[in-house]
């Protein structure tokens, strides 16, 4: 063991392209591997649970830790790494607010398990379902059981930093990166704890390329089919565009490219809550005064709750789809 | 008290209309349950869809918002952002599974507060007969390791 | 930082916790609170279960408004270094400024003050004890929260344009112009009729005294006329107000009289010689002609008349020009367009007065079907001596003289068909009458009435006088006016129908001419008015007033105030008190020569702000522009007026308004719900 920093990065509810992403930064990974020890990174190497519970407490200085909160399995991980680290950056749109393992909060467990393995499209002959826990001849086999709904990172432990993005962009990771090892050089220091780095405080419009004028929105409408002015706001051509509200540090990258913004980025700072912000400012600026009027323009967007909350469900302030959790509960 | 479900609603009001509407009520001493708790805002334009969430993730049964009447906003028209925001956020709110008549939004000018008392009258009926929400995650939700997700198939 | 976990309820609590040192002052207010609430058990709950919160103390007091109610606020803000305070008493638009101004005394930026409505909101509208006072404890609760997420403000100082705008000239305004233009200020004074005067100008004898209306009126009318700080723009209408109290802008529409005012002496020759007679609907309430060329009656301010494009010859058939032709100063101009003016003013004076209610609504009167059915504004013409009869009181023909007159009261007023409230000036206005048919005619005449409303100085003592002179009184209301008899004494009469509630019986009584004492109503454009000047209207449509005793002068709006008949009816000394009121409110305000604010402003963090561009529409005071260069959004403070639809709209969560900060109402919803305590109140 070498005396350089401990380093760790974990994934629990997520796809792995976190970790592509930090795989992304080329040449950069090899100053992690300059600077740290890297003694907890299941993608990259072995490691056992068991090793990381006998380390000491506060022992690993810097855990990225990626993917929401969905089984026990991940909870106690999510403690353990928390107990362990000084510093826990919950790393990723997944941690931060739930992005689209998310999503399942809008079902039941049933409902989600229903879906992958009994829908229309699914070859299940046997209808298999998955058990937590299987006894077989040589003893019982455990999997780790769901929770009733994902919870991001700081629902469960204490966050030190955010760091957003689905996945965070590369060039954000190095950036990161690299002033992590200039405050281990003494060179910079550590923004206040609860910040979010490898981002901008603004929103993709601040970064955004296309000209924007006032807004006044007569009709919604889906991106496809569509032909767009390149130049010109996507919102202000009727196309939901999330960009307005989602924290920028991405270089306005799906705007850029001719499509609109999802919202991986998440809120803005100070935000309390992601999907409110669109809800006000879309329903600010559309041209009705009139109830129905309203309306007819509202059906322009069919699933306002999917389109508001695509990355932010389980970090919002109602976090899940109410009658998902009634149903756990009964 | 009565087993009847006594719900909890977070009112929003218009410093200039439903508020003063509020203040009338008061005068003119027209009672009407004390299940409104109000907050005052300076318009229905004010009115964030964050605070409405706020209020029925931290136990509010129901919302209710007041505001000028259409064409008579202290704002000239800000009463109407209100009304579009109030669409938006209703259909969002039933995509999330919430019974639409938790949130309301009603107009009531300042001169208006018998009309003020009867729309609270009706708004603490309409939730009663809507139940609790208890909207958040109760602790009883927390994962409870190795228990099977359904019987084992035999 | 609640960044995302904002999303924790208990969070955004637990992070603010105990910086601030809170007093709670729950109000008896005598009984009027505490009758209801158990003010003493919300007092020490507070100091108990929100200590964590840093409430330090929790008083109950008889009236926490009085002297020495405030003087227990500035003595704990001293002795307990106070740096919150939040007050459990009546509405803030009741004592929000005593209770800050407290806070101010003892040192404390009275911004810091939160006024927690638990009188009109809980102990005046609801009954049960235990739920009242639960409700109290969670509205002080949300207090507390809401009180801790304050900032100190300072209010903001803006500098009062020394003009003022009266918009209206009957009595009310021409009182309020002419007191604020003898204080040395100056007044545009903006009538849409041809001539100031309103009214009053119409009356015969004014109650109780019988006055002549126009010996009284018309010097007052020449004064406004001849006055150099008044600036008269008559035959004028307000199109836009814009700005607040000290710096109204308002666009003034000066129709076209198509005389040339500069020139013309008011000679009167064009009115001769126009062939034109048109029905005077207006002035001589359709009983009487005027010239398509016209002022509306000799004595009118100004002189110079205007012409009446929609029956002018010349403009309809494009002949004629007589007019023109015989005028001495070549004052007539054809061609003369509307004129716009945009005028700076600082203050408003609204004395829009009202309209007559409109007889014909009540069929069964017959007024409009039966000739002989009179309106108390006809009734007025026909009795003036300047009127279309030279003061002859005779039936529509022109030449009878009635030998019997009935005058029904409360036409169109206590009258849940109509309007439900008392016009306050037909009772008088009925007496009156009675007075002048018998004085001229010799008439029986019959006062049918609901109740007999003669308050104020000498006027029951001219209800005796009237009684004295031999006017019957029928008290019922009349049920119908007929002219159908039943029998040969009802021929040829009109009978009125009424229960006479004393005598206990129906009774027909055949009268030859009926004079309906028709009640005021707003005027039919009083809905628009009130949105022009950004006031409200009460469900009847009389303008809402700040507050219905306290305050019958100001409104909702700072810097303009209402005077006369638009606030309610009223007869003309009240109408000339409440100009003369709302002239001394004016000058009070001119002579601070700047005027506190309150600070509610909403302002754009520019790092934050995106330049998206959402919020440049929103703003119906064009406060929000749009920097280019830098793109991003700018919210001017001047104009802001507080609404906070910029904040709730902007994405990015750039726009911040204060005193109604999201962490301000986030918190006081968390303190209504009680997160902040570990055992939730139940009642």
């Amino acid at each position: 063991m070498s005396g350089k920093p401990k380093f760790a990065m974990y994934w629990a509810a997520s796809c792995g392209g976190c970790e592509i992403a930090v795989l992304n930064t080329n040449e950069k990974i090899l100053d992690v591997d300059a600077n740290f020890d890297v003694v907890f990174w299941p993608v990259a190497m072995d490691a056992k649970y068991k090793d990381v519970e006998a380390m000491e407490d506060g022992s690993i200085l810097l855990t990225l830790f990626n993917g929401g909160i969905r089984t026990d399995e991940n909870e106690h991980i999510a403690k353990l790494l928390r107990q362990k680290s000084k510093i826990l950056v919950a790393f990723g749109s997944c941690a931060n607010e739930g992005c689209v393992p998310g999503l399942a909060n809008f079902s039941s467990i049933k409902d989600m398990v229903d879906t992958a393995y009994s829908t229309v499209s699914t070859d299940n002959p046997t209808g298999i379902r998955p058990v937590t826990a299987y006894d077989m001849p040589e003893g019982t086999i455990r999997l780790p059981a769901l929770s009733p709904i994902l919870k991001t990172l700081d629902q469960v432990v204490d966050v030190d930093y955010y760091m957003p993005g689905c996945p965070p962009e590369s060039h954000q990771i190095a950036a990161v990166i690299d002033l992590v090892i200039q405050v281990l050089q003494g060179k910079a220091e550590l923004p206040p704890k609860g910040s979010v780095i490898g981002a901008g405080n603004s929103t993709v419009c601040d970064e955004c390329k296309r000209t924007r004028n006032v807004k006044t929105i007569t009709s919604f409408k889906r991106i496809f089919g569509q032909e767009l002015d390149p130049e010109l706001c996507l919102l202000e051509q009727g196309i939901p565009c999330n960009g307005i509200a989602t924290r920028s540090g991405c270089n306005a990258r799906c705007p850029s490219a001719g499509a609109q913004c999802i919202g991986c980025y998440g809120p803005a700072e100070g935000v309390v809550d992601y999907g409110a912000r669109l809800i006000s400012a879309f329903a600010s600026v559309i041209d009705a005064k009139e109830p129905d009027e309203i309306d007819h323009i509202l059906d322009g967007i069919p699933d306002p709750a999917g389109q508001f909350y695509r990355f932010n469900l389980a970090g919002s302030l109602l976090r899940a789809n109410k009658s998902a959790w009634e149903k756990e509960k009964a | 008290m009565t087993d009847k479900f006594e719900p909890t609603i977070i009112g929003f009001t218009c410093n200039w209309c439903s508020y003063r509407a509020a203040d009338l009520a008061g005068t003119a001493r027209i009672k009407y349950p004390p299940n409104v708790r109000l907050v005052r805002l300076m318009c229905s334009g004010r009115l964030d869809p964050t605070f409405v969430f706020k209020a029925l993730s931290s136990g509010a049964d129901g919302v209710i918002i007041t505001g000028c009447h259409p064409g008579e906003c202290h704002y000239l028209e800000q009463n109407y952002k209100a009304l579009r925001r109030f669409q938006l956020m209703r259909r969002t709110l039933v995509g999330l599974g919430l019974e639409p008549g938790r949130v309301k939004l009603v107009w009531a000018s300042a001169a208006e507060g018998a009309r003020f008392a009867s729309e609270i009258n009706i708004f603490v009926e309409e939730i009663r007969a809507l139940g609790p929400l208890h909207w958040g995650i109760p602790s009883d939700l927390l994962p409870v390791p190795n228990e099977p997700l359904e019987e084992v198939p035999a | 930082m609640t960044q995302y976990g904002g999303t924790n309820p208990k969070l955004a609590l637990s992070e603010s916790k105990g910086q601030e040192r809170i007093g709670v002052y729950v109000c008896h207010c005598g009984t009027n609170i505490a009758g209801v609430v158990d003010v003493q058990d919300v007092a020490e709950w507070a100091a108990a279960q929100l200590e964590h919160r840093g409430v330090v103390i929790g008083r109950d007091y008889k009236f926490m408004c009085s002297s020495l109610g405030q003087e227990l606020i500035e003595k704990d803000i001293k002795e307990l270094e106070l740096t919150r305070v939040v007050v459990a008493a009546c509405s803030p638009h009741l004592h929000e400024a005593t209770f800050r101004t407290a806070c101010k005394n003892a040192g404390l930026n009275p911004y810091l003050c939160e006024l927690v409505s638990i009188r009109e909101q809980v102990s005046w509208v609801h009954t049960d004890k235990e739920m009242a006072t639960a409700k109290a404890k969670a509205m002080v609760s949300g207090g507390v929260e809401r009180v801790i997420r304050h900032v100190p403000l300072e209010p903001l100082r803006v500098p009062i344009h020394p003009d003022t705008m009266v918009v209206g000239g009957g009595i009310a305004g021409i009182q309020s112009a002419l007191e604020i233009a003898d204080a040395g200020y100056h007044v545009y004074l903006v009538e849409r009729e041809p001539s100031i005067g309103g009214h009053m100008a119409q009356f015969d004898k004014t109650f109780p005294t019988l006055d002549c209306s126009a010996c009284i009126l018309t010097p007052k009318m020449v004064q406004v006329g001849t006055h150099p700080n008044i600036t008269m723009l008559t035959w004028s209408e307000v199109e836009k107000v814009d700005g607040f109290v000290g710096n109204f802008t308002v666009t003034v529409r000066k129709k076209a009289r198509k005389v040339i005012e500069n020139l013309c002496t008011g000679c009167g020759i064009c009115q001769e010689k126009c062939p034109k007679k048109v029905i005077d609907d207006v002035y001589e309430a359709g009983l009487g002609y005027r010239k398509a060329v016209y002022t509306p009656f000799p004595q009118a301010v100004p002189k110079y008349p205007v012409m009446d494009v929609e029956n002018c010859t010349y403009f309809q058939k494009g002949t004629c020009k007589a007019c023109e032709k015989f005028c001495p100063t070549n004052a007539i101009d054809f061609k003369q367009q509307d004129e716009i003016l945009t005028l700076q003013v600082g203050n408003i004076v609204l004395a829009t007065g009202y309209d007559l209610f409109d007889a014909r609504r009540v069929t069964n009167y017959g007024y409009g079907r039966l000739p002989n059915v009179f309106t108390s504004l006809e009734f007025e013409r026909l009795s003036n001596a300047a009127g279309p009869t030279n003061g002859n009181i005779v039936l529509r023909d022109g030449k009878t003289t009635p030998k019997a007159v009935g005058i029904v009261h409360c036409v169109g007023s206590r009258d849940r068909n109509f309007n439900n409230y008392c016009s306050v000036i037909c009772c008088m206005q009925g007496l009156k009458f009675a007075h002048l048919v018998h004085e001229r005619t010799g008439a029986i005449v019959y006062n049918f009435y609901i109740d007999m409303r003669t308050a104020y100085k000498a006027y029951d003592e001219f209800y005796q006088r009237v009684l004295d002179e031999g006017t019957l009184f029928v008290r019922g209301k009349v049920a119908e006016i007929t002219d159908v008899p039943r029998r040969p004494d009802e021929d040829g009469h009109l009978i009125v129908q009424v229960e006479d509630t004393l005598a206990g019986k129906q009774r027909r009584i055949p009268v030859d001419m009926v004079i309906l004492s028709t009640g005021l109503q707003p005027r039919y454009d009083a809905k628009e008015t009130a949105k022009r000047f950004g006031l409200s209207c009460s469900s009847d449509g009389w303008f809402i007033e700040k507050h219905p005793k306290l305050d019958p002068i100001s409104t909702m709006t700072e810097g303009i105030y209402i005077a006369g008949c638009v606030q309610g009816p009223k007869d003309i000394p009240s109408s000339v008190t409440q100009g003369a009121a709302a002239a001394a409110r004016v000058l009070g305000k001119i002579q601070q020569k700047e005027i506190a604010i309150e600070p509610v402003r909403a302002s754009v963090n520019q790092d934050q702000c995106s330049g998206c561009r959402i919020c440049n529409t929103l703003c119906p005071y064009n406060a929000i522009s749009f920097d280019e260069a830098r793109a991003v959004s700018l919210v001017n403070a001047a104009l802001c007026q507080g609404c906070g639809t910029c904040v709730a709209a902007c994405p990015a969560g750039a726009i911040s308004g204060t005193a109604f900060s999201n962490d301000q109402i986030l918190s006081q919803i968390e303190g209504l719900l009680l997160l902040n305590v570990d055992e939730p109140v139940t009642a």
